[in-house]
């Protein structure tokens, strides 16, 4: 009889259904850490025995030509795509190989895609609203209030992307680089511990990169931020540290000037420019 | 404030339930204070004809709760409908009791008639009205639970998952016209008495039932209000525009669209169930394919994602097929077509979108129009 009466009571919360809470373990130093990472589609290798480390608080740049298989490791990091073979670790405890995307996304890890895709119906606040790191089951979201502090939250990320002014129109109607702003706020209103961010500045003007450029540095160090980027320029302004992908494993790493000077990777990508 | 409470707050809402409110008293005092020979009397065939009316508006209101905000083109949903109308039907096929032409105590006609021995498993509990009703809300909350746990977790949808909700109730309409399904087979059920002691065919009763049904509309509007008001209601326009971004973003957006489309099955249950008592019938027809898709060509004409569009076009189009098929009966399905390649062409928003352009109203009407503008 107890058994039946827990089992009908409302506010049970069962333990399957309580997401892990234990916060990311970085004290032995890396955020993310994959290791000999392999996945081919059709016989294609897209990744190839990739090793990657990224510390807590850094801001890593991810370059590489087309086809190196940068979009196919935040597939693999966000959980859309599982690998072969290899292990890819989230600290030193949540191995994000059982896990599935929302598990991923609930852990800290926030995706920026390469094309803005916002919620072009919703309103700026909206857009945010929904991003905000909350009980995401459907009843909790069914019956959600929005608090003051979450409304200060929503407020505060407004400032740090610039669109304060814009708080009340649809996504819909924003110019191309404020959507990829709102797009690092709805990432930025989960308080990720790491930001997986998919070429921010294509298609931008001088003056909004420049601006998405101060916005990345100074997310630094509070996240960690991992930028995959083709705007050597542009990198080259915010990077500390450069990973060079090439077909589908690490090629070098090391300063921007390092890796630039690199005989290889002037090869195989800086060659192409030069 | 509550979530139930929140299209208390809304200009639409209000506006809607005034309409509403007003309509059926204005109905009720024509039918009973005016004299029959009135000219602006409306008579009892008149008030089961709205009470008709009604009832699909409110299945056009579960539609357009999946079709407009969850952007799940439902083609099936005249399933769901059938489905409360055939656990009505049950009810009131056992209130006949020995009433029947064949005066058996327990047995419906055509179980008599086929020779069945004892009632089948499935229609015990059916002679008690709470059973029945309970049944009007789970047995097609049930199908589509099940049917959407399958469909929603396997990520199907888009033109797929419409075409599997075809087959569906295609195949459920197959399943009624057998006579072993124990339904009526193609006769389906039929010669109802009386409903909760009231006999069917007296005109209170056929008033009663008009204004349960505008109550059931009103409640079901403002329950899908509040679901659409509500922050769930703004996931499920995220999903239905980028459900990969919105799954990103830590939504189980599976679970919120089986939600929504069990809320949305139940409603047009209750529709069926409140459509059978007035119309005296219900056979495997209700199912057919063809009913299902005028349904979303109601929604398409009024304008999706407002609500209050899927009742203005479920209301206008079937008083068009009442004159139409009276006037003359061939021409109907021509005019129906003609009617969706003309609010397709001229009014992309539907009937609704032409009064938010007079006067700015939904959110979600307003900021589809600005999509539109900028694309």
């Amino acid at each position: 009889m107890t058994i039946l009466q827990s089992l009908a009571d409302r506010d049970r919360v069962f333990d399957f259904l309580i997401p892990d809470p234990s916060p990311v373990d970085v004290r032995h130093g890396p955020i993310l850490y994959l290791e000999d990472v392999s996945v081919s589609f059709d016989g294609f290798k897209a990744i190839n025995d990739l090793n990657l480390t990224i510390d807590d608080g850094e801001l890593r740049c991810i370059i590489g030509p087309n086809g190196a298989g940068k979009t196919t490791m935040m597939d693999i990091i966000t959980g859309k795509t599982r690998p072969d073979r290899g292990q890819v670790w989230y600290g030193s405890r949540h191995n994000l190989l059982t896990m599935n995307e929302p598990e991923i996304a609930t852990l800290g890890i926030g995706r920026k895609f390469q094309k803005p895709t916002v919620f072009e119906a919703l309103s700026v606040f909206e857009n945010l609203e929904l991003a905000m790191s909350a009980d995401k089951r459907v009843m909790p979201t069914l019956v959600a209030r929005l608090s003051g502090e979450a409304r200060d939250r929503i407020d505060e990320v407004l400032e740090m992307i610039g669109l304060q002014t814009a708080r009340d129109r649809p996504a819909g109607i924003l110019s191309h680089g404020q959507k990829q702003w709102l797009e690092i706020g709805m990432l930025l209103m989960q308080r990720p511990r790491l930001l997986l961010v998919d070429e921010p500045v294509a298609g931008m003007t001088e003056q909004e990169m420049e601006r998405t450029g101060e916005l990345l540095t100074s997310l630094a160090g509070k996240q960690s931020v991992v930028v995959v980027e083709h705007d050597m320029g542009f990198v080259r302004s915010i990077a500390r540290k450069v990973t060079v992908l090439h077909q589908g494993s690490v090629l070098a790493e090391g300063s921007m000037d390092q890796v630039s000077s690199d005989p290889r990777v002037v090869e195989v990508y800086l060659g192409e420019e030069a | 404030m509550h979530w139930l409470a929140k299209p208390a707050t809304e200009r639409s809402t209000q506006v809607f339930i005034g309409v509403l409110t007003a309509a059926l008293v204005a109905v009720c005092l024509l039918n009973l204070l005016l004299p029959a020979g009135h000219p602006l009397h409306v008579s009892t065939y008149m008030v089961t004809l709205l009470g008709k009316y009604l009832c699909y508006a409110l299945l056009a209101v579960a539609v357009d709760l999946v079709w407009g905000y969850l952007g799940i083109l439902s083609l099936g949903h005249g399933a769901f409908f059938a489905l409360g109308g055939y656990a009505m039907g049950m009810y009131l096929m056992r209130q006949i009791g020995d009433r029947g032409t064949y005066g058996h105590p327990v047995l419906p006609d055509f179980m008599v008639f086929l020779n069945w021995e004892s009632l089948p498993w499935y229609w015990h509990g059916f002679d008690m009205a709470w059973f029945a009703f309970l049944m009007v809300l789970l047995a097609p909350g049930l199908l589509a639970l099940v049917f959407g746990f399958l469909a929603f977790r396997s990520r199907v949808t888009g033109v797929y998952l419409s075409i599997i909700t075809q087959a569906l109730t295609f195949a459920l309409m197959l399943a009624f016209f057998r006579n072993e399904m124990g339904f009526g087979g193609n006769n389906g059920l039929t010669d109802f008495k009386e409903l909760l002691g009231f006999p069917l065919s007296a005109d209170s009763t056929r008033l009663g039932l008009f204004v349960a049904s505008g109550v059931a509309l009103g409640l079901g509007y403002w329950l899908c209000r509040a679901i659409v008001s509500s922050k769930l209601g703004r996931v499920c326009v995220a999903s239905r525009d980028a459900e990969a971004r919105t799954r990103f973003l830590g939504y189980r957006v599976d679970r919120v669209q089986l939600f929504v489309f069990v809320i949305s099955a139940m409603i047009a249950g209750v529709a069926g169930a409140l459509y059978v008592p007035q119309v005296g019938i219900i056979n495997p027809s209700e199912f057919s394919p063809l009913f299902s898709i005028e349904i979303v060509v109601w929604v398409a004409l009024g304008g999706r994602a407002t609500l209050y569009g899927a009742v203005i076009g479920a209301i206008l189009v079937n008083y068009a097929k009442t004159v139409f098929t009276g006037v003359m009966p061939d021409a109907w399905l021509f005019a129906l077509g003609g009617l969706f390649v003309v609010a397709t062409v001229v009014l992309p928003q539907g009937l609704a979108g032409l009064l938010a352009k007079f006067k700015r109203t939904g959110p979600a009407a307003s900021a589809k129009e600005v999509k539109e503008a900028t694309a």
